[in-house]
């Protein structure tokens, strides 16, 4: 069983397009990985999906890391 | 003001000929038929279950897989075409053009249907905050020319006309004008289309457009012919790079044909039928001869819509002999679509590409599976195989829903 930063790392590879050595925990999607605004938006819906949650816009405003999107879902689901 | 001159100096195209120019030429010489069984989903209890499909194309060859995703097909194969024809056309070699006066037009006829049938999908079953983001960038029309002008730095005019099956022949000749008028010395030109999704297939079959010859599937595109049952739906694109006659010779660049006339107009007559004498049709022909300044006497070949449907076919020829009179016999008219398929709003713009290369290599494309050819139906139409002949004046026709229509003169270029 993948952990969920494996897991969260894995979508963010998928959907921004990059390598997997690429990301680090502390990787912000829009500075280090090159997202736009669109992108953000489709990773959180991506995230959601994947761990059966739903995250409101302001929270998801608010995750633009790696790990501020792992310790989102840590403590809510 | 005397009007600028605007040739042709590249070209790409993706169908179901062939993924690029030099491929699709092969087959329409060889007389090779595109058309086979859909396989992009599955088509158990459609009337329909033939079209002409892209094969072998590695999308992520020309495109990152992360852009990929947020394009509907239709604008991957408009961008693959568009960056062969600018790659053959020689224009970003060096310095490159000024971007300002470089623009883009290239349409659709329908746009992204599978990514609104797919985003309809989530909404549907998923609710609205699943609907992606990028499903309007993703699936309207004018983003063939959105992303080109976004990845070429392209300043200048950005358009894409939609109409119907007129599509690629009114972009193409509206960038002609648009270089003639002054308003850019470049202009990326053409359409693309892929509507062989679910609700494509179904619509066009419920309008009973459609050829049902399933069985023989090479065979169901047959224009003129006394066994002909409606149009094959083909997905693909055609796109090419217009440039202003001084432009183009100061970079040495290899002038393909001339864009000689452009002519409109509209049958006003029923939303999806054109009137029997095809008095629509030949307004666009005579229209595209006087903005020529040519004589009909002059043309040479005519790429034909000749889309296989019982009507359009017959109204067609009717069209060519009222604006050609007796000049009618001596003029060859072909139609591509018998090896293509209907490419809706790419068929203008592959079909302008073919008449192009008539004229370089002097060879007639070949109206294939013509077996017996339907009453009327009396002019050359090149039947089964290619035929060398020189071309000087070929002209290219395009007729779609709401009735309109255009009609594209090229002609070989100066030496």
């Amino acid at each position: 069983m993948s952990t969920i930063e494996e897991r969260v790392k894995k979508i963010v590879c998928e959907q921004l397009g990059v390598k997997e050595s690429e990301v680090q925990s502390t990787s912000s999607f829009v500075e280090d990985l090159g997202a736009d605004s669109l992108d953000t938006v489709e990773l959180v819906m991506a995230l959601e999906e994947e761990f059966e949650t739903e995250i409101p816009d302001e929270e998801a405003e608010k995750l633009t890391t790696v790990k501020d999107a792992v310790d989102y879902i840590e403590s809510h689901t | 003001m005397a009007a600028r001159r605007v040739v042709l100096t590249g070209c790409g195209a993706v169908s179901p000929l062939g993924n690029t120019v030099a491929d699709n030429w092969k087959a329409i010489a060889a007389g090779e038929s595109g058309i086979g069984p859909i396989e992009r989903f599955n088509t158990e209890g459609y009337s329909t279950r033939i079209g002409g499909a892209i094969r072998n194309l590695e999308v992520s060859d020309y495109l990152p897989p992360k852009d990929i995703r947020k394009m509907d097909a239709f604008i991957q194969y408009g961008l693959i075409a568009a960056y062969e024809a600018i790659e053959t056309s020689g224009l970003m070699i060096g310095d490159g053009p000024d971007p300002d006066r470089v623009g883009c037009a290239i349409g659709s006829g329908i746009g992204g249907l599978e990514y609104i049938e797919k985003n309809f999908h989530a909404l549907r079953d998923h609710g609205p905050r699943r609907v992606s983001p990028f499903f309007v960038p993703g699936s309207v029309i004018n983003m063939v020319a959105g992303n080109l002008a976004i990845q070429y730095g392209f300043c200048g005019p950005n358009i894409a006309i939609t109409t119907a099956c007129t599509t690629g022949t009114h972009n193409i000749g509206y960038a002609a004008r648009t270089i003639a008028y002054g308003d850019a010395d470049v202009m990326i030109a053409g359409g693309a289309e892929m509507a062989t999704t679910p609700t494509g297939l179904a619509a066009f079959a419920s309008a009973r457009a459609l050829s049902t010859r399933n069985e023989e599937p090479e065979k169901a595109s047959r224009p003129w012919d006394r066994g002909r049952d409606g149009f094959v739906l083909s997905d693909g694109a055609g796109a090419v790079v217009l440039e202003e006659l001084e432009h183009a010779r100061a970079r040495g660049a290899t002038i393909l044909a001339e864009v000689a006339g452009f002519g409109m107009s509209d049958d006003a007559h029923h939303i999806t039928s054109p009137p029997e004498d095809g008095r629509g049709a030949a307004k666009a022909m005579s229209n595209a001869l006087r903005d020529a300044g040519m004589e009909p006497e002059q043309v040479d070949y005519v790429n034909a819509h000749g889309t296989s449907t019982t009507v359009g076919d017959v109204a067609e020829v009717a069209a060519v002999k009222s604006v050609f009179g007796s000049h009618a016999r001596n003029l060859s008219v072909s139609s591509t679509k018998s090896m293509t398929g209907h490419l809706l709003g790419a068929a203008g713009a592959v079909e302008a590409i073919y008449c192009a290369l008539a004229i370089r290599d002097g060879l007639l494309p070949p109206t294939i599976n013509l077996d017996d050819p339907d009453d009327g139906c009396d002019l050359d139409f090149v039947p089964h195989k290619a035929r060398h002949s020189v071309v000087n004046v070929a002209l290219s026709n395009s007729f779609g829903f709401g009735g309109t229509n255009g009609t594209l003169i090229l002609r070989r270029p100066e030496p």
